[in-house]
């Protein structure tokens, strides 16, 4: 009985949590439906109802350019202090378009090309995000596995990819498999960089590490509810390499609600990951099974 | 008795066949085409083709002397015209891709090179059985009914285990191997049980 009066309880604090967000906006696409929250001055886009564990990108409207969700520190921390002004620069996967805005603005001078399968997923950045694409920032709507293969072709080069194309319900197992991050090697310029988002739990974690090992050797990992992969072709900068540019970046890190030095301190090289897991590949690629 | 049965475990089987190949068609193609909605049209696009051209041309070959002998070679053909798919699937896919850049048809395209003929001999399996194990007009719906029932539900089991299970466990190329070796064996049984009726 008493269990179930705090059930009861924990589900009417549920509803009551839910009535206090509101939608502002919802479209079916594609490929699902893509909405946008408003909630105690956060606005974010979500891919599913349960918003608060789906959070594809939030920015508060007051403030828009302040990072709201750690991952997108990290791999803005990732990209800044692993890559010496990087003037090419690929984005698989846009959301809101907080990274590549914040880019943007931190490196001028920088070309930024981001590639997005889902035509909704750029209108409602465009609408309710601020995302201004221009010929700086460019959007290609393309599945990003073909976007690679294309630009491989015409011999592209980057100096920093950032992948970021999952969802923390669906990943495209064709954008985590062992051919897929060789190929996007073959885009990277010398010393070139790869900052990807993957994920923190289960037993894709350590697929996922072996995966990455086995093309681009040690990385850095950084961890919090996600997890960022930095790497770097040639090797990996060292901890006096990552500290002069934190430093570097911390005053203008800090319009974006980034702490530099808090950053800094994610960074670890430790495998603490099981290395005898096998690495995924087009053969072998059940990572939406492997993510329970 | 037992050619009839072996006709149900044929049509069960090809059913499996078509199904699981269906789904690992989608990873076949993702790398040269991604894996958006239009790439799965294509390829469910090209296996109805396929299977409804199969149907019609099943229908008309068991209107000639049809045996036990020939439904194994059906099978025996829909597994060998799948083995290409291997080899097709490296650079030719890569190759098409480039040669035909709107990935909605260069996945048709694709589809079709891969999977269109063993699919279309999967077809041919299903009418082709009805022939033989319909025995009187008063029960021809009835036999029709229960051949219709193993094969899609032959096509279900392939789908559900196929997708949860065996991309789990083994690579794609060794799944492929592996079905084709099972129709080959079900092939190898409806020939000896048809030379043996003769």
């Amino acid at each position: 009985m008493k269990r179930l009066l705090l059930l009861l309880l924990l589900a009417t604090a549920g509803t009551a949590a839910q009535a206090q967000m509101s939608l502002l906006h919802s479209e079916r696409s594609l490929y699902r439906e893509v909405l946008v929250y408003e909630e105690d001055g956060t606005r974010c886009m979500c891919f599913t109802r349960q918003c608060r564990i789906g959070r594809q990108s939030c920015v508060d409207p007051r403030n828009p350019q302040r990072f709201a969700l750690n991952y997108t520190r990290m791999m803005l921390a990732g990209t800044l202090f692993a890559s010496e002004q990087p003037r090419r620069i690929l984005i698989v996967g846009l959301g809101g378009g907080s990274l590549p805005t914040a880019l943007r603005q931190l490196l001028p001078e920088a070309q930024i090309d981001v590639v997005e399968i889902d035509p909704a997923v750029t209108r409602v950045a465009r609408k309710f995000f601020d995302f201004r694409d221009g010929p700086m920032l460019r959007v290609s709507e393309v599945d990003g596995r073909v976007y690679v293969k294309r630009a491989a072709r015409q011999g592209k080069q980057y100096d920093v990819i950032l992948l970021d194309a999952f969802d923390h319900e669906y990943i495209p197992e064709h954008l985590l498999t062992k051919e897929y991050l060789t190929e996007v090697k073959t885009l990277l310029a010398p010393q070139g960089v790869l900052v990807a988002n993957t994920f923190s739990s289960s037993k894709l974690y350590d697929h996922e590490s072996t995966t990455y090992a086995s093309v681009y050797g040690p990385f850095y990992n950084l961890k919090r509810e996600n997890r960022v992969i930095v790497a770097r072709l040639g090797s990996l900068p060292t901890e006096e390499e990552l500290l002069a540019r934190a430093n570097r970046y911390q005053a203008a890190l800090k319009t974006y609600g980034v702490d530099s030095a808090a950053l800094l301190t994610l960074f670890s090289r430790r495998v603490d990951w099981d290395a005898s897991a096998r690495v995924l590949t087009d053969q072998y690629s059940p990572a939406n099974l492997l993510n329970r | 008795m037992s050619r009839s049965l072996l006709c149900y475990g044929i049509a069960f089987w090809s059913g499996f066949f078509v199904m699981a190949i269906e789904l690992l068609g989608g990873r076949l193609l993702a790398p040269n085409f991604g894996s958006s909605i239009y790439v799965w049209g294509a390829i469910i696009s090209v296996f109805m083709l396929a299977l409804s051209l199969g149907y019609l041309a099943g229908g008309r070959w068991s209107l000639h002397t049809p045996s036990l002998t020939r439904l194994s070679l059906l099978l025996l053909a829909a597994a060998a015209t799948a083995l290409p798919v291997l080899p097709l699937t490296g650079e030719p896919l890569e190759r098409l891709a480039i040669a035909i850049p709107d990935p909605r048809f260069g996945s048709l395209a694709a589809a079709t090179l891969l999977f269109f003929i063993p699919t279309f001999f999967s077809g041919m399996v299903s009418p082709y059985c009805v022939r033989l194990i319909v025995d009187g007009d008063a029960t021809s719906g009835r036999r029709a009914g229960q051949l219709f029932f193993v094969s899609t539900f032959g096509s279900a089991a392939g789908t559900i285990l196929t997708s949860f299970y065996l991309v789990l466990w083994f690579d794609v190329n060794d799944i492929l191997l592996s079905l084709m070796g099972v129709s080959a064996l079900f092939a190898a049984l409806g020939l000896f049980a048809g030379r043996k009726s003769t």
